[in-house]
């Protein structure tokens, strides 16, 4: 029920978008993100995108793992 | 981006951090989160985990804590004539007499959705019917029924509105004495709320929270952060899902919400009344609320849940699935007695799929 799943968009039209989930293409919703563009990655639940992942944020968190791991070490 | 948290050698190395810092006294971890639940019992794991330490399905599932009374709202509303359009996890939830499922057999116009605006398509195709959207879910889900009801809507579409809230929960359950020495808490909720609407309670009772994504290895490293803060003796919130729970949550989907909603009391299946933690229409939207706009306010369920021996104890993370006499043998996913067999994120059901036992 609270699945939101990983999509890529490709096509803006509005507040609508086209979205890439690995194959497979789905409209939805962008108008609860405000800066949102063509090949950013977010994440749909209900047919609306709620968040933009950040691939930098990602490779920060396995960074801070990292040094949180350690720290324990 | 999700083939980074998937690495076994990174898990392995989480797994001994947890096992080093471990400690032999035994520690309880709630979360409440249906997909958090999928996630563990999926990848076996709790079998990775030293055995004092015990990870709890709260009551993260929000199709298992919606109460027969409002099951049965929409089984009136659907006999008087009224097209009800939901989520397809809905339609098993027993109500007291009946279920959505088989209104359906009986021949009621109820049908599966995906997002409320396709109900609001389906008022738009049928403007001789009164449609009404049996809105449920947590925050993840309430800001997009805001979204439509405040685009005002045609005349005939309504909400029955079941959305609910977790942090008020969570201060319940903390507040309750469930022994309860760690929270993970659900990271879709969180992309909404933010932090902030956790600090308070992790103050006033002392435990430490996490907000954690889906992969194994956001589990993992929460189930280490919540550690490492116990043997501290910290209790902060820290987010564990920082590429996509931003500090602040999302403020367009929270202005929204708070927008169309406001905060009530109403029953929790299984755990009762719950202070805050529901939400009802503003009376500034009066017209698409389906409770006023029908009169049913009042209607009550005459039988709570009565089937069901243990959903009550199986929400608030108390027993197995196992210990429920019924389990398997005449509850099962094709056959739901209680709410938390129904959708593929409750508690009984995942046990049954995966054939698992929590603790
Ligand atoms: S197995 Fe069925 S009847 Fe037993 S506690 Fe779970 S949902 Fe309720």
């Amino acid at each position: 029920m609270c699945l939101a799943v990983p999509a890529r968009i490709t096509k803006i039209d509005g507040e609508e978008a086209i979205l890439d989930y690995g194959g497979v293409i789905r409209k939805a919703n962008i108008s609860m993100l405000s800066d949102v563009k063509i090949g950013d990655y977010v994440l749909v639940h209900a047919g609306y995108a709620i968040s933009k992942l950040e691939e930098k944020e990602a490779l920060e968190t396995l960074k801070l793992w990292d040094e949180m791991l350690l720290a324990v070490e | 981006m999700t083939d980074f948290f998937n690495d076994k050698g990174t898990a392995q190395r989480i797994v001994r951090k947890i096992r080093d810092i471990s400690g032999s006294e035994k520690i309880r971890i709630m979360h409440v989160c249906g997909t958090h639940e999928q996630t563990i019992t999926k990848n076996g794991l709790r079998s990775l985990l030293p055995e004092n330490i015990e990870v709890i399905p709260g009551p993260g599932c929000p199709v298992c804590i919606t109460p027969a009374t409002e099951i049965n709202k929409a089984i009136y509303l659907s006999r008087n004539g009224s097209i009800i359009a939901t989520y397809g996890d809905m339609l098993k939830v027993p109500g007291s007499t009946s279920s959505l499922a088989e209104e359906i057999a009986k021949g009621a116009d109820i049908r599966v959705v995906y997002s409320p605006i396709e109900g609001v398509d389906i008022a738009k195709r049928n403007p001789e019917k009164n449609v009404v959207f049996l809105g449920i879910g947590f925050e993840t889900t309430a800001p997009m029924t805001g979204q439509v009801v405040a685009g005002l809507p045609p005349e005939n579409f309504s909400v029955l509105c079941s959305h609910r809230l977790v942090p008020p929960a969570i201060d319940f359950l903390l507040k309750g004495g469930y022994d309860i020495d760690g929270f993970i808490d659900p990271g879709h909720v969180s992309i909404i709320i933010g932090i902030s609407p956790y600090l308070d309670m992790c103050q006033k009772y002392h435990v430490p929270q996490v907000i954690s994504g889906f992969e194994p290895l956001d589990i993992l490293m929460s189930i280490f952060m919540i550690l490492r803060q116990i043997k501290n003796n910290t209790a902060a919130v820290e987010n564990e899902y920082t590429r996509a729970v931003k500090p602040a949550g999302n403020a367009i989907a929270r202005k929204l919400m708070n927008e169309v909603f406001e905060p009530c009391s109403k029953e929790w299946r299984g755990l009762g009344v719950i202070p805050d933690a529901s939400l009802k229409i503003r009376s500034e939207y009066a017209q698409y609320d389906a409770e006023k706009r029908f009169n049913i306010e009042m209607l009550e369920s005459d039988v709570c849940d009565a089937d069901c021996p243990l959903c009550a104890s199986i929400l608030k993370g108390l027993s197995n699935p196992v210990d429920c006499e019924l389990f398997a043998k005449v509850c099962n996913p094709g056959n739901p007695v209680g709410a938390c067999m129904v959708s593929s994120e409750g508690t009984c059901n995942i046990a049954y799929r995966y054939g698992t036992i929590l603790f």
